[in-house]
C-alpha cells in the first residue's frame, strides 16, 4: 500500500495555553501550571538564599538587599501564586480522588457533567484566593 | 421567526483545506453560505460541496450524532458537525477545521488511527479470570440497576475523537492514552461482570496513563454524548490510588445464575424460548 | 510503570504542604503582630528572630520536613510537565536523574544549613 502523506496537526505547547471556546476549568489548569513553575523557581532560589545564613549572610533581614521595592513586589507575586496554587490544589486533590464530581448517571440532554457538580468548589476556591490576595495586599501596604 | 427553507443570514465558512498530493501546509478557503434556521454545520458543508466547491472532503455517515464520524473544530471547539446548529455558534463567521491532535489526511478528514490503537491497548471488553468463560458461559450474570449505573454513562461513547482533540495534554504528549481510551478502561473496570481491572491497571497506571490527566475538563465539555470522560478518569484515579494502597475492592464478579431458578411460573407468562446461540 | 505511586505521594505531599507552608507563611509574615515565635520586634524575618527560631528543635524539624516535601512536590510536578513534551526515553531518563540529583543536593544543603544554624543559635544562646 502506498504511504499516504499526513499533515501532523498536533497543537504543541500552544495547545496548553491558547484560548479557544474553552471553559473556566481549563484556565484554572493553565494558571495552576504557571503558578507552580513560578513557585518552584522561587523556592529553589529561596533554599540557596536562606542557607547563606549559616555563613552569617542575612540577605533578607533589616533593610538589606531583599528590601528593594522590586523584590517586595515580586514577593507579593510569589504569595499570590501560592494563594492560588494552594486553593486550586485543594480543589484538585478532592476532584482527582473522585470526590465532589458526582456519581455516574444516565446522560440526558442538556448534559450535566462532573464539571457542573464541582463548579461550586471552584467558586469557593476563587473567593478563597481573592480573600488571601486581599489580606496579603493589606498586609504588604500597611507594613 | 424565520420561515423554514428561507435563508436568514449569509455566513462565511472559513474552511481548512489540505491536499496531501499538492499542499505542504493546510490553508483556509472562505465560502459564503446562505443559512436557514435549523441548518447544521454538516448541511452547510453539503451546500458548499453541491454549489461552490466539489473538491471539499470531510467524513460523515449517519448525520444524526450516532456514528461519530464528523467531529470537527467548529469556532475553536471540537463538536460533531451534524448536531451543531450553525446559528447557535456563528453570527457572521464560522471557522471549520479538522480535529487537532490527529494527523490530517485531507481537508477536514483526521486520521483517528492513533486513538483506535490506544483504545485497543486498554482491552475494552469484559475479561474473565477463567478465559473459557468468555466462549463457553455457564450461566447468566446478575447485575443490579445500581451496578449498571456505575458504568452505563461511560458506555455511550461513539469514538468521535472530540475529547482527544480538546485534551491539552494530548496537544504535546503523543504517548498519553487520552480521555476516550481511559474512560473506556473505567467503563469495564466498573462493570461487576468484569475481572480485568488488575490487568488493565498495568496500562492505566503506566507513565502514559491517567496520571497525566489534570482535570482541565475539556473532554467532558465537548463530549457530544454526555459521556463525561473527566468523571470516568477521576474515578479511575481513585480506584488506582486505592489499589496502590491495597484498599481497593477485590474483584467480586457478580453472582452467576445457573438458570431462571426454582420459582413457579405464572400461568399467563410464556416459557423461556430455547437458546439460539 | 508506577505513575500512580509517585502521583499518590505528590498528592499526599500537597496536603502536608498546605499545612506546613501555610504555617510558614503565617509565621514569616503575620507573626510580628502577635509576637508568635517572633519575640524580638515586629519583623519576623530579622536576624534575631531567625536565630530565635533556629534555636528551637521544632523549627529545625519543620524546616527539614517542609524542604523535603516541597522539593518532592515541586520537582515531580515539573517532571510531569516536561514529560508531557514527548521527549526521547534517554532524555527522560537523564532528566529524572538530574532532578533527583538537584533534589537530593538541595535537600542536603538545606538540612545541613538548618542543623548548622541550630548549632550556631545554641552557641549564641549559651555564650
Amino acid at each position: 500500500m502506498a504511504e499516504i502523506k499526513r499533515y501532523d496537526n498536533r497543537l504543541g505547547i500552544a495547545g496548553w495555553l491558547s484560548g479557544g471556546r474553552w471553559g473556566v476549568e481549563r484556565y484554572a489548569y493553565i494558571l495552576h501550571r504557571i503558578t507552580g513553575l513560578g513557585i518552584l523557581t522561587y523556592f529553589l532560589l529561596h533554599i540557596l538564599v536562606t542557607s547563606l545564613r549559616v555563613k552569617g549572610i542575612y540577605l533578607w533581614a533589616g533593610h538589606g538587599f531583599m528590601h528593594q521595592p522590586i523584590f517586595r513586589f515580586m514577593e507579593y507575586l510569589v504569595f499570590a501564586a501560592f494563594a492560588y496554587h494552594a486553593s486550586n490544589g485543594l480543589r484538585l486533590v478532592l476532584v482527582e480522588l473522585g470526590f465532589a464530581i458526582g456519581k455516574p448517571m444516565e446522560p440526558v440532554y442538556p448534559y450535566k457533567t462532573s464539571l457542573n457538580v464541582q463548579r461550586p468548589l471552584l467558586v469557593c476556591m476563587a473567593f478563597l484566593t481573592l480573600g488571601l490576595l486581599a489580606v496579603g495586599a493589606y498586609w504588604a501596604l500597611t507594613k | 421567526m424565520a420561515e423554514a427553507g428561507k435563508a436568514v443570514r449569509q455566513i462565511a465558512f472559513h474552511v481548512t483545506r489540505y491536499n496531501p498530493e499538492r499542499d505542504r501546509v493546510p490553508f483556509v478557503t472562505s465560502y459564503q453560505v446562505p443559512v436557514r434556521q435549523g441548518m447544521t454545520v454538516l448541511d452547510g458543508l453539503h451546500y458548499i460541496k453541491d454549489n461552490l466547491d466539489a473538491t471539499l472532503a470531510w467524513r460523515y455517515s449517519c448525520r444524526m450524532g450516532i456514528c461519530g464520524s464528523c467531529g470537527m473544530l467548529l469556532n475553536g471547539r471540537p463538536a460533531l458537525a451534524c448536531n451543531t446548529q450553525i446559528l447557535h455558534i456563528a453570527n457572521a463567521n464560522l471557522t471549520v477545521k479538522p480535529l487537532p491532535n490527529f494527523p490530517i489526511i485531507r481537508d477536514l478528514v483526521p486520521d483517528l488511527q492513533s486513538m483506535f490503537d490506544k483504545h485497543r491497548i486498554v482491552e475494552p471488553y469484559i475479561l474473565h479470570a477463567n478465559e473459557a468463560e468468555s466462549d463457553f458461559w455457564a450461566g447468566e450474570f446478575y447485575q443490579s440497576t445500581e451496578q449498571l449505573k456505575s458504568y452505563l454513562q461511560f458506555s455511550y461513547c461513539i469514538l468521535c475523537g472530540c475529547c482527544m482533540a480538546a485534551c491539552p495534554t494530548l496537544a504535546t504528549d503523543t504517548r498519553y492514552l487520552g480521555p476516550m481510551p481511559l474512560a473506556a478502561a473505567q467503563r469495564y473496570d466498573a462493570d461487576t461482570r468484569d475481572e480485568g481491572r488488575h490487568a488493565r491497571n498495568a496500562v492505566t497506571d503506566a507513565q502514559s496513563g491517567v496520571s497525566h490527566c489534570h482535570y482541565a475538563g475539556e473532554c467532558s465539555r465537548v463530549c457530544p454524548k454526555g459521556v463525561d470522560p473527566a468523571k470516568a478518569l477521576q474515578l479511575l484515579k481513585r480506584s488506582l490510588v486505592l489499589d496502590y494502597l491495597h484498599l481497593g475492592r477485590q474483584t467480586s464478579p457478580c453472582k452467576k445464575l445457573q438458570g431462571p431458578g426454582n420459582g413457579t411460573r405464572l400461568p399467563d407468562i410464556a416459557a423461556v424460548p430455547k437458546k439460539t446461540a | 510503570m508506577g505513575g500512580t505511586r509517585s502521583w499518590t505521594w505528590h498528592m499526599a505531599a500537597a496536603v502536608v504542604l498546605l499545612f506546613v507552608l501555610g504555617m510558614h507563611m503565617l509565621i514569616m509574615h503575620m507573626a510580628g503582630t502577635g509576637h508568635w515565635f517572633a519575640p524580638y520586634g515586629t519583623e519576623p524575618s530579622s536576624m534575631r528572630n531567625s536565630l530565635f527560631r533556629d534555636e528551637n528543635p521544632f523549627f529545625i524539624f519543620a524546616y527539614i520536613l517542609l524542604l523535603g516535601v516541597a522539593l518532592y512536590h515541586g520537582l515531580y510536578g515539573f517532571r510531569t510537565i516536561v514529560f508531557e513534551l514527548t521527549l526521547k526515553p534517554a532524555t527522560e531518563k537523564a532528566i529524572t536523574i538530574a532532578l533527583a540529583v538537584i533534589g537530593l543536593g538541595l535537600f542536603g544543603l538545606g538540612t545541613w544549613a538548618a542543623l548548622v544554624a541550630h548549632r550556631i543559635a545554641l552557641a549564641g544562646a549559651g555564650g
